[in-house]
């Protein structure tokens, strides 16, 4: 099979029929032939694109971008500039769409990289994360004068809670709820806590945004301590982001100067500090009551719960914990108000998500669209395609603790609802995407030998849960499994999740439980015939090998 | 981490530490990582050192050494035994599995005769593995003290490795 570098997709509504779309199909075909691009570039058709107003449409994958209206006479040139000389035509770009999770409205801004709607990364990469001016001229430190001087702490909430914002930590809770919690709770002192403890493997959108733009962070945390009354605020880091630490630090003492921290800031009377603290690499310190106890100087052992943390937090007072990403949105929600952030997005999941995207496929890193695209519009658009000869077989959402779907659920959109729905979890945003040479019991092996190591070992299901796990899937990995340990691995998960103190224990069992729901075949080709499909799994014993 | 370091007053680092840090207890992560930084490793004396100059009855401050051991042994990146002069350490996670971490793996293990946690003979390197060090789109990734190489091959290995006296 040739492999194509291009398609063209063109609209076929009666509308756009109507207008000439079958006959800047034949154009497009006869250039293309002209420039002898017949065999690298596809053409072919799309329907119902909902946009009346610039038919007929010509989009152009895999860089996506959109031209529109298209006239029979500008075919040709488009060809020669776009397709043969690889130059976007500017002039016949569709007008830009306010982005609603339909991928194939995203309009390129530069080059070749498909465009992102950046909410939580508008800046990162475009300023000096090291100079304060640069993030105040572009409307840096705006949202925080704007409530000190016009809002209530409780207006502040309900802008939050209005906008939707769910947690992007993983768990997606709202977030206007949890700070009303924290506000409600009684108490003198309370504390912000910022999670910066990134640690889920394939995750590394929190380094991105306090790379790129730190003051982002301080500023929703000093939003969020006057919304919820404290005056202070930690941001717990992991040991491992030397970078961003020193770029916070030297964030806080620049705000400081520029009274954005301190005491009586904007004039107002609000007082608000902010610590850096930097973790020692653990893993279980991503759960918000272990990463409290480790800033107590303790080991990060989670806490029993209830109370939670917004009553009995920190040194015992009330604490708001929100993950990097999501006080990320708060400075953007507060300047441009809760219908601009309902307005991406679906309706049950408001707003973009950060993605980290890898495996197996031509482009990794980072991006931001917004909630409700699907895995395979993040693959073909996004991640440029599989990697030559690779073929989708399986994405892990949300790192260790996310699930593994199969090629076949690519299609349901990206947001807490609808994953929900389909009982996978969106986790915290990291997208593995591996293709036909992965081993499913290899795979689950990795994942199961990081939750042995990481387990804090305080709670027994946890401990000997993850240990027995791994060293049953280890032995399918082997050859010498058997089919009763896969009963006892389903068991085993189930004791986990009812018993382990914390979301660690009660998550790492996913992994088993998607390998047996979508892979059970696979997983028993190892044991029947002693066999890995793939290749992968050596199928001898540690000890055995020469 | 250089040999001279190996002979520097233990007492001298553990009070620069707490004077940057602070005496209390949420300082107490951030001194044994500083201790870490300039050892190698928490050497037994700092223990007893960390917990005789933070003693401070008008403070109620009160540390007990097993107290620091728990936390040394508990946290990934504190070592309580002598490392080598360099530490590797390799990502293990699945996104640097799934592109070709395996055979990265071997090749470091073979280059260096060592298995996970040994250190060589002549004390030059450490080999460990590590949890996901959030480098992921530039995987396979390993890291040499501070330095982090990404997108590595196994080809690549004794390159890297010369660079380090």
């Amino acid at each position: 099979m040739k492999t194509k570098r291009s398609m063209i997709l063109v609209s076929n509504d009666p509308e756009s029929i109507r207008l000439g779309a079958n006959e800047i199909i034949q154009h497009l075909n006869e250039s293309l032939a002209a420039y002898g691009l017949q065999d690298e570039v596809d053409v072919t058709t799309v329907s119902d694109i909902n946009r009346s107003n610039i038919l007929p449409l010509v989009v152009v994958y895999p860089e996506a971008v959109v031209y529109g209206p298209v006239k029979i006479s500008d075919v040709r040139y488009l060809v020669e500039e776009h397709l043969y000389k690889g130059r976007i035509v500017n002039d016949l770009l569709a007008p830009p769409k306010m982005l609603t999770g339909q991928i194939g409205w995203l309009r390129t801004h530069k080059g070749y990289n498909p465009a992102e709607q950046r909410v939580v990364l508008e800046r990162a990469g475009r300023i000096d994360p090291d100079n304060i001016e640069e993030f105040i001229t572009s409307n840096g430190y705006e949202a925080l004068g704007k409530i000190l001087s016009e809002m209530t702490p409780d207006q502040v909430i309900d802008v939050i809670e209005k906008s939707g914002l769910q947690g992007r930590g993983g768990a997606g809770f709202p977030t206007g709820r949890k700070w009303r919690f924290v506000r409600a709770a009684p108490g003198e002192k309370k504390y912000i806590v910022c999670n910066a403890d990134e640690s889920e493997p394939g995750t590394f959108k929190d380094r991105i945004v306090l790379e790129g733009d730190p003051h982002l962070t301080i500023e929703a945390m000093a939003i969020a301590g006057y919304a919820i009354g404290a005056d202070e605020g930690y941001i717990y880091i992991r040991g491992e982001y030397g970078l961003a630490y020193q770029r916070l630090e030297k964030a806080i003492l620049q705000a400081k100067e520029f009274g954005f921290l301190g005491n009586n800031i904007f004039g107002t009377g609000f007082n608000f500090n902010i610590h850096v603290h930097a973790g020692a690499g653990a893993y279980v310190c991503g759960e918000e009551t272990a990463l409290i106890e480790s800033l107590e100087g303790k080991r990060g052992e989670p806490r029993s719960r209830p109370p939670y943390p917004v009553t009995n937090g920190l040194w015992n007072k009330p604490t708001l914990v929100n993950n990097v990403e999501t006080l990320a949105n708060i400075p953007p929600i507060i300047r441009n108000g809760a219908d601009w952030y309902r307005s991406i997005g679906t309706p049950s999941s408001p707003g973009t998500k950060v993605y980290t995207i890898m495996g197996n496929i031509n482009f990794s890193g980072v991006i931001e669209v917004p909630m409700g695209i699907t895995l395979r519009e993040v693959i073909n658009i996004y991640a440029k395609g599989m990697k030559p000869g690779s073929t989708l077989k399986l994405a892990q959402t949300g790192g260790s603790s996310g699930s593994i779907i199969p090629a076949v659920l690519q299609d349901t959109p990206m947001d807490f609802e609808s994953f929900r729905k389909a009982g996978v979890s969106l986790g915290s945003g990291a997208l593995l995407i591996c293709d036909q040479h992965t081993c499913i019991v290899d795979l689950v092996k990795v994942l199961l030998q990081f939750f042995r190591f990481e387990s804090c070992g305080k709670c027994t299901p946890c401990r000997i849960g993850t240990q027995r796990a791994y060293e049953i899937v280890e032995r399918i990995s082997q050859g010498e499994g058997n089919l009763e340990g896969l009963d006892t691995l389903l068991e085993l998960a189930s004791e986990m999740e009812r018993a382990s103190n914390c979301g660690l224990g009660q998550t790492a069992t996913v992994a088993i439980r998607d390998m047996l729901k979508h892979f059970r075949t696979e997983v028993e080709a190892h044991i029947r015939s002693g066999n890995c499909p793939t290749g992968v799994c050596e199928m001898t014993k540690e000890a055995e090998k020469v | 981490m250089s040999a001279s370091t190996i002979d520097l007053d233990v007492a001298a680092v553990v009070q620069s530490a707490i004077e940057k840090h602070g005496k209390k207890h949420d300082g107490l992560i951030p001194i044994l990582s500083e201790i870490n930084h300039v050892f190698g490793y928490v050497p037994g004396e700092a223990f007893r050192e960390v917990r005789k100059q933070l003693h401070d009855p008008a403070e109620q401050m009160y540390v007990a050494e097993s107290q620091l051991y728990a936390l040394a042994s508990f946290y990934d990146m504190l070592s309580t035994k002598p490392r080598g002069r360099h530490v590797i350490k390799f990502c293990e996670n699945a996104p640097c599995h799934i592109v070709g971490g395996k055979a990265i793996w071997d090749a470091l293990r073979e280059h260096l005769s060592l298995n996970n946690g040994e250190t060589t003979p002549d004390a030059k390197w450490t080999l460990v593995t590590t949890s996901c060090l959030g480098l992921c789109s530039v995987g396979p990734v390993l890291l040499v003290d501070d330095d982090m190489y990404g997108n590595v091959t196994p080809e690549q290995i004794s390159g890297i490795l010369e660079h380090y006296e």
